[in-house]
């Protein structure tokens, strides 16, 4: 110890070296851990017949991400029998190659919702986002009434995809041309709600025969 | 000439009285999010105060508004202080304090409001970040030539951790926050699906890492020996933390993504890594609580103490909690459920929080030219109504954490899951008001503090106080490493 101090005093003495030292020290384990993913990420395609978030969709994660539902729901069912059993076949990383950012969540005050489209029907999602407690009185969710009468702008929409083709999301020209149109008269609600119904549905491998375990589309809660 | 040279203390002061306030508010955000989980009722149809608008204001506002304002005041005493030296660029420090309150005050107006990335401890957008990054270097620039400058030649280990904690979360931000804007308002991440999830877990972990530990240990490593009045226990333990720490760190953020789409063998590095964290943080814990050996009895008499002791157990007890949950077995159980909410809360209200307040009351009459605090029995009051807050959440939360993992895996004889998920969330429910009201009891001990500091503060506010001269101390070539530069 006693010789190798002799190299941290020198350390200890030179404020731009600490400096240095410190800024190498804390990049090494960053570089390794994230570096590989990169090069994973160029690899890692979106699953066949899965293509960008459509123009309501888009509108309605972009809700999402507003409201902050990713507080409360994680989009991440681990490779878990007992997660597999509750909520269907476990999330690969293809299903999120379009989140931007990914929504996989931290805490479940509510359940994941990864694979929650079919499962319930448009008018049950509505009315549950609207006033939760009216179809599950010990539901701790707040009510999103705002989303009802709020509309969406076609232009900004196809600004966001613009950005994301930017980020090389592969849209066409048509896709964001056909845009405004598609979200006219919406309100955020039917955006949120299309985008919800989306989850486990369309952003996995169709041509696959369906996983088991993957809720059935019903209309019951 | 130096002999008149005189430490800059007023800008320390300005951070102080901002440390105190956001402990205020963004408690009390945490305290009204919580009471929404318990009673939905609270959320009252309106957008911005719902609990998931407010639950990232609550994070925000008590890392980076009263951790920040606390880790950047007491840093700029602490360098003056171990450098015998008057803080360097004295108007870009001032900066340093009205940029980082702006910086606070959009943040925590603009999330609740949905301009969010929904990236957790990174959800302002990118304009946010921008001012973020230009303080923040600012804050860096500051520190190094007031280190530069510094006229005892060891530079004093508690700068170190300053030190890293400057580097590390300037790194972080900066490459976590990297985004193509859409408007104002809005902007993509330039990463996506599980590169984003990665990057955002070692932005998130190395956030604990860095701005809630190795800052605060910074603090920990000039308050303590200055309460206990002792040197540190061990200076070249303290040297073989540090590095350990700061480089072991950084590679655990995969433990926040166990069992998930990340590749296996990344998980594997980060648990392996998480273990071996143990060491260094139980290194720097035992080295802080050593340092009080021969003067416990202190603990009787000094309330600051008493706030420092329990904050380093709790940093011991937590980093533990947090290696075991880094082990995939148990993060099975624990990921998602309220368990990690309790360890979150006992390394932040049991080691944030109050190696915080230790420190403040510790740095405060100095600061405030007072040979002491206005009330000790304020601090008193102060410390039992913070400890019974915090047993209160933490107890309640790990009861609620453990129910819900059990009662998510838990299947009957034939095979079939045995609860719904509302039943889990039914049997928590009395917990969420237990949290909340230990909540309550945080925020009024806050409040206390905030009292006294007031009161403490008399001259300041008269403008009475006379700045103190640094001593300049005699040339020694080679001095023992336990500079603790004589009072004040
Ligand atoms: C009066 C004291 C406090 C109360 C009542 C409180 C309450 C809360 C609540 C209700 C949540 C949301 C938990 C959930 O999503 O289920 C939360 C999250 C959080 N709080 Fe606090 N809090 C307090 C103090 C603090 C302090 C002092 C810090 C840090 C210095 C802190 C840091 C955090 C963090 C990092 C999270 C996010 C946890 C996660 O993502 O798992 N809190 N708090
Ligand atoms: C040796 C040190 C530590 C280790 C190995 C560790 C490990 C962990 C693990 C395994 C999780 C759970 C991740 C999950 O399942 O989602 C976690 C969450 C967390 N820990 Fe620690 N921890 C340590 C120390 C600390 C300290 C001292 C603090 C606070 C001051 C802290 C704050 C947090 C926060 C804020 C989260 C929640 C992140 C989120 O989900 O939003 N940790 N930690």
């Amino acid at each position: 110890m006693a010789s190798g101090y002799k190299y941290i005093e020198a350390i200890e003495k030179r404020a731009g070296l600490l400096g240095i030292c410190i800024a190498v020290m804390v990049s090494i384990g960053g570089l390794a851990e994230i570096t590989p993913l990169f090069m994973k990420a160029h690899s890692q395609e979106a699953p066949a017949g899965v293509k960008p978030y459509d123009a309501l969709r888009l509108a309605g994660r972009d809700i999402y991400v507003r409201e902050g539902c990713y507080l409360c729901h994680s989009q991440m069912i681990r490779a878990q029998r007992f997660e597999v059993q509750r909520y269907g076949e476990h999330s690969v990383a293809s299903e999120s190659v379009y989140d931007r950012p990914h929504q996989w969540g931290s805490k479940r005050t509510g359940p994941d919702l990864a694979r929650i489209g079919g499962k319930y029907s448009d008018e049950w999602q509505r009315m549950h986002l609207l006033a939760p407690r009216t179809l599950v009185p010990e539901s701790n969710m707040p009510n999103y009434p705002w989303l009802e009468n709020a509309g969406i702008d076609g232009g900004d929409i196809q600004a966001r995809m613009r950005v994301l083709r930017r980020l090389g999301d592969p849209y066409t020209d048509a896709d964001i041309a056909d845009a405004a149109t598609a979200v006219q008269g919406k309100t955020e609600l039917d955006a949120i709600v299309a985008y919800l119904q989306g989850l486990g549905t369309l952003n996995v491998d169709t041509s696959a025969p369906p996983a088991a375990g993957t809720p059935a589309a019903s209309g019951q809660p | 000439m130096p002999n008149t040279e005189t430490y800059n203390d007023d800008v320390v002061r300005l951070f102080l009285l901002a440390a105190a306030v956001w402990g205020i508010i963004g408690m009390s955000i945490g305290v009204y999010a919580g009471a929404e989980l318990a009673w939905p009722a609270l959320n009252f149809d309106v957008s911005w105060l719902s609990f998931s608008h407010l639950r990232p204001s609550h994070t925000f506002g008590v890392i980076f508004a009263f951790g920040g304002s606390a880790l950047m005041g007491t840093c700029y005493y602490v360098v003056q202080r171990t450098g015998h030296t008057r803080l360097a660029l004295g108007k870009l420090a001032t900066f340093t304090f009205w940029g980082w309150q702006l910086a606070c005050v959009l943040a925590m107006v603009t999330v609740p409001l949905g301009m969010t990335q929904s990236k957790e401890y990174a959800e302002p957008e990118w304009f946010v970040d921008i001012i973020i990054a230009v303080v923040w270097v600012s804050f860096g620039t500051v520190f190094f030539a007031t280190l530069a400058r510094r006229r005892i030649q060891h530079i004093y280990v508690a700068n170190w951790y300053y030190a890293a904690f400057i580097i590390a979360v300037g790194l972080l931000h900066i490459v976590n926050n990297l985004a193509l804007p859409v408007s104002l308002t809005k902007s993509y991440p330039i990463y996506s699906g599980v590169v984003d999830a990665m990057v955002q877990w070692w932005y998130g972990h190395n956030a604990v890492a860095f701005f809630l530990t190795a800052g605060f240990l910074g603090m920990m490593y000039y308050f303590v020996p200055r309460q206990a009045q002792q040197p540190l226990w061990s200076y070249r333990f303290s040297i073989v933390n540090f590095w350990a720490l700061i480089s072991v760190y950084m590679w655990a953020g995969a433990h926040h993504l166990m069992f998930t789409a990340l590749p296996d063998w990344v998980q594997s590095v980060g648990m392996a890594f998480s273990l071996v964290l143990l060491m260094p943080s139980w290194g720097s814990a035992a080295n802080g609580l050593m340092t009080f050996q021969g003067s416990w009895r202190k603990l009787k008499t000094d309330p600051a103490v008493k706030f420092m002791v329990i904050a380093l157990v709790f940093y011991a007890a937590s980093t533990f909690e947090g290696s075991m949950m880094a082990i995939k077995s148990v993060n099975s159980l624990s990921h998602y459920t309220d368990w990690t909410v309790a360890h979150v809360h006992s390394g932040s209200i049991g080691w944030v929080a109050m190696i915080t307040i230790g420190s403040l009351y510790a740095m405060a009459p100095r600061a405030l030219g007072q040979p002491a605090m206005y009330s000790h029995r304020g601090m008193e009051v102060h410390f039992w109504l913070h400890m019974i807050g915090l047993l209160l959440y933490v107890i309640s939360m790990w009861l609620a954490g453990v129910t819900e993992g059990m009662m998510w895996r838990a299947t009957g004889a034939d095979g079939s899951l045995t609860y719904s998920f509302l039943d889990s969330l039914i049997a928590i429910k009395p917990l969420y008001a237990v949290r909340a009201l230990g909540g309550v009891l945080v925020v009024s001990g806050m409040v206390v503090m905030a009292w006294n500091l007031w009161h403490t503060a008399a001259d300041a506010r008269a403008h009475l106080i006379k700045p103190i001269p640094v001593p300049i101390p005699e040339p020694v070539m080679h001095q023992t490493p336990a500079p603790l530069p004589a009072y004040p």
